[in-house]
């Protein structure tokens, strides 16, 4: 019963859906304050609506309803009860019915806190969503329905793929979608003002806050699925520039350029154009990710089971939603630019600079990722695209880009002086000159390597001097206090940024890996260490029997300093071996350990790995999310001749 | 700066970018564009020594050798053979009659020297290059591997 209950509340959920993407449209036209309001109501209806069918599947995991076909497919009843409470969203139907959820979450919080907007602005925001929500409520309805039967009840389910029994499946997919479905309230926003035809910098303030809680949740979400992927793998890499994995990275450069640009907006009533396009461009790449994770033309731990009805369906959705707002792009855009003029050395400058560098960079991934699909659909010829191919494009952008990030903050608007930033730059040209000195000593990291280092440094430090001098000096603490938040915000997203690198850039060029037979009692050195397979033994787990090494680990002086416990499980439910990593970390390094196959008498195949640097990697892309949740905080204040300006324009257009 | 000249400034950073991409991008393609074969395909078109390549087809029942980590072990369509050798610890779902995709390059004695093998994910997954080497070779069993 609960079931069908879910089923009905996703039809209800699409009516409601259905009357927010046209009434408030059409009353918005027409002035009707009484039924502009209508959006704020369905949006709440939805959300309720949505939350309702959410725990009515939840439940029938949690209980083991095997009459429900999705959880036939992917539970067990001997599976541990948090894994039967994520496997809701471990397959493609329940997964996309989070999507929804999230969506229209997205829509009632728009409903609520865009307090500040004008009636009109926010019917349409609203309506726009509500578009959004109707394609999806279609599709998930009309292609992939969670509630669906089985005619005969099996008696006991498939399993969810063992991979995915992990606390990552619990957290990874709820943050990346938050992110990836906040960008549709860009989109709304964006779409919305074509529709009013006029961009100011109020427009920008509002829709600022939803753009950077988007990203941040973008940022926590792959940075959660690159560490899962580092420790359940046991491959000892943390990004593989796997499809999957550019298919969120692309919203994520997409949503930096946008966040970036939409101040200037606010504070210059300039790049309006620009602005739309990105947010318009931000929601269709994540459209375009999930096409490509649903559509059944990758084989990936992500890709779900599929039929092409679906990957038809999102792309006619893809089509419908991109074009359109493209077509109106076309049409409105020409008469929104304006604004005032800027020096090419100044804050707008640096800012056009790091849009370009984002849109060029989004547009390489887009092209490795998208090349081989493209070329087999049309001769049939199977290439892929590695690391190399990105490492080789991706990475001399991001170079000069980071070493600009540094300057930008310290240009004024309009006109800077890049002279005097330098001069004020001089603490993290010596961090800079330091590291690179240490890289070169420590050696083997090649020039990308040092470069890498060097420039982390610049930007750690020049991110500091950035802030520093915003209240450095007389009355320090008083100026400090009455900074705007988003210079705290700022600051820590740079500054987490240069960690990242630094982490980034470490692992890649002095990880230390050794692959051996051994057998208990025998001891590798390496990086520093002596690692000694203790002992190997049985396990059980809740639902899986495991063999478990016990790898110590000894420093120079012969003392232990950790234990590591890598294990190999198989899970009878499924038939499935896992290889489940041992790391150590003193946030240094990353001492990681893992346990092959083999036998007491051959010994057993080892892989161990020393990552210097990786925890920062995890650290910092928490402190750069939370660098975008502070800022999102902040209110820009629109200065009032820039409203004034706006005004006119308006007026004369 | 007047408009005008703003609008020139823009156009050339943003031909500037482009044209660095494109040259990365033309340039990182030409390295890195990595081919599938099949072992029919290795014996049609010859591959150059040292040349990264991917090979696909099913592990061949009984060639698995191993030696430590050192492992040898030969990947069929059916019709032809490789012999294939990789230093490492294996996927946990490698084994013989299992369907993978292994990427590396040719060795000059004609052994292919894997540097990654992947097979993924689940016994019943079969890799669709190897699902269609399969059939190009004549030896698809569609009710075998579904």
């Amino acid at each position: 019963m609960t079931v069908e209950t879910g089923h009905f509340a996703l039809i209800v959920a699409l009516i409601l859906a259905t009357l927010q993407s046209t009434v408030p449209l059409w009353a918005a036209n027409r002035g009707n304050e009484e039924l502009m309001r209508l959006a704020r109501h369905t949006a709440w209806g939805q959300l309720i609506c949505v939350t309702l069918a959410f725990c009515a599947l939840m439940y029938a995991f949690a209980r083991s309803d095997f009459s429900v076909a999705i959880v036939a497919l992917n539970s067990h009843s001997a599976k541990p009860f948090l894994y039967k409470l994520a496997a809701t969203w471990g397959n493609h139907e329940g997964s996309l019915l989070l999507w929804i959820l999230i969506l229209v979450l997205f829509g009632a919080l728009v409903a609520t806190f865009g307090r500040g907007m004008p009636e009109p602005m926010r019917a349409r925001v609203l309506a726009v969503q509500g578009f959004v929500a109707v394609g999806f409520l279609l599709f998930t309805l009309l292609t992939s329905n969670p509630f669906d039967r089985l005619m005969q009840l099996p008696s006991d389910g498939n399993s969810l793929n063992p991979l995915l029994q992990d606390p990552g499946l619990v957290f990874h997919p709820p943050l990346l979608y938050f992110g990836y479905v906040g960008m549709s309230t860009a989109f709304s926003f964006a779409v919305a003002a074509l529709i009013e035809g006029r961009v100011t910098p109020d427009w920008a303030r509002w829709a600022r806050p939803w753009v950077l809680i988007a990203w941040a949740g973008l940022t926590l979400g792959i940075a959660l699925g690159s560490w899962w992927a580092y420790y359940e793998l046991g491959w000892g890499g943390f990004w593989f520039w796997d499809p999957v994995e550019n298919a969120s990275f692309m919203p994520w450069l997409a949503a930096t350029a946008l966040l970036h640009c939409i101040n200037v907006v606010a504070k210059r009533d300039a790049f309006k154009t620009w602005t739309i396009l990105l947010a318009i461009l931000g929601f269709s790449l994540s459209l375009l990710g999930t096409f490509i994770v649903r559509s059944g033309l990758l084989t990936s731990v992500h890709a779900f089971a599929t039929d092409p009805e679906r990957g038809v369906f999102i792309l006619l959705l893809l089509g419908i939603a991109v074009g359109g707002a493209f077509l109106l792009f076309a049409i409105r855009a020409p008469a929104m630019e304006g604004g005032s003029g800027f020096g090419p050395v100044s804050r707008e400058g640096a800012l056009l600079l790091n849009n370009l560098l984002f849109a060029t960079a989004t547009a390489t991934v887009l092209l490795g990722t998208m090349y081989p699909m493209v070329l087999e659909a049309i001769t049939g010829e199977k290439v892929s695209v590695g690391p190399p191919y990105f490492n080789a494009t991706f990475v001399p952008l991001m170079l000069p880009m980071l070493a600009i990030m540094a300057v930008g903050p310290m240009l004024a608007w309009r006109r800077g002086e890049v002279g005097r930033a330098l001069k004020d730059l001089w603490l993290a040209g010596i961090a800079a000159a330091a590291v690179v000195a240490v890289s070169l000593w420590i050696g083997g990291a090649g020039v990308a390597g040092v470069i890498g280092m060097g420039v982390a440094a610049w930007l750690a430090v020049g991110s500091v001097v950035a802030w520093a001098r915003r209240w450095w000096g007389r009355g320090a603490l008083r100026r400090l206090a009455g900074l705007p938040v988003e210079v705290h915000g700022m600051a820590l997203a740079h500054f987490s940024v240069a960690i990242v690198v630094a982490g980034i850039t470490a692992t890649s060029v002095w990880q230390s890996e050794a692959v051996r037979l051994m057998k208990t009692g025998d001891s590798v050195d390496m990086a520093g260490y002596t690692w000694t397979l203790d002992r190997v033994y049985d396990t059980l787990g809740p639902n899986y029997s495991a063999v478990r090494g016990e790898i110590s680990i000894r420093n120079g002086d012969g003392e232990r300093i950790a234990t590591l416990f890598p294990e190999r499980r198989f899970y009878p439910d499924s038939q499935q071996n896992t290889t489940e990593a041992a790391i150590h970390t003193n946030w240094m390094a990353d001492l990681y350990g893992v346990l092959g196959e083999g036998s007491a008498q051959e010994g057993w195949a080892i892989r161990l790995y020393h990552n210097p640097l990786v925890p920062w990697m995890w650290i910092g892309s928490g402190l750069m999310a939370l660098g975008g949740l502070i800022s999102a905080g902040g209110k820009i204040r629109v200065r009032r001749s820039q409203r004034r300006a706006a005004g006119t324009a308006e007026a004369a257009a | 700066m007047k408009p005008k000249h703003r609008r020139l400034y823009v156009v050339v950073l943003a031909l500037l970018a482009l044209g660095t991409a494109a040259a990365l991008v033309l340039n990182a393609f030409e390295d890195n564009l990595v081919f599938f074969y099949s072992p029919s395909d290795l014996e049609t078109k010859p591959v150059a020594v040292g040349q990264a390549i991917r090979v696909g087809g099913l592990v061949e029942e009984g060639s698995v050798e191993k030696k430590g980590v050192d492992v040898r072990f030969r990947i069929t369509d059916g019709a032809r053979t490789v012999a294939v050798a990789y230093t490492g610890v294996l996927p946990d779902l490698f084994r013989e009659g299992q369907g993978i995709v292994s990427s590396g390059r040719m060795a000059p004695d004609g052994t292919f020297q894997a540097e990654e093998v992947l097979a993924k994910h689940d016994e019943n997954y079969m890799p669709p290059e190897v699902a269609d080497a399969l059939k190009a070779a004549g030896e698809w069993k569609p009710q075998a591997t579904q």
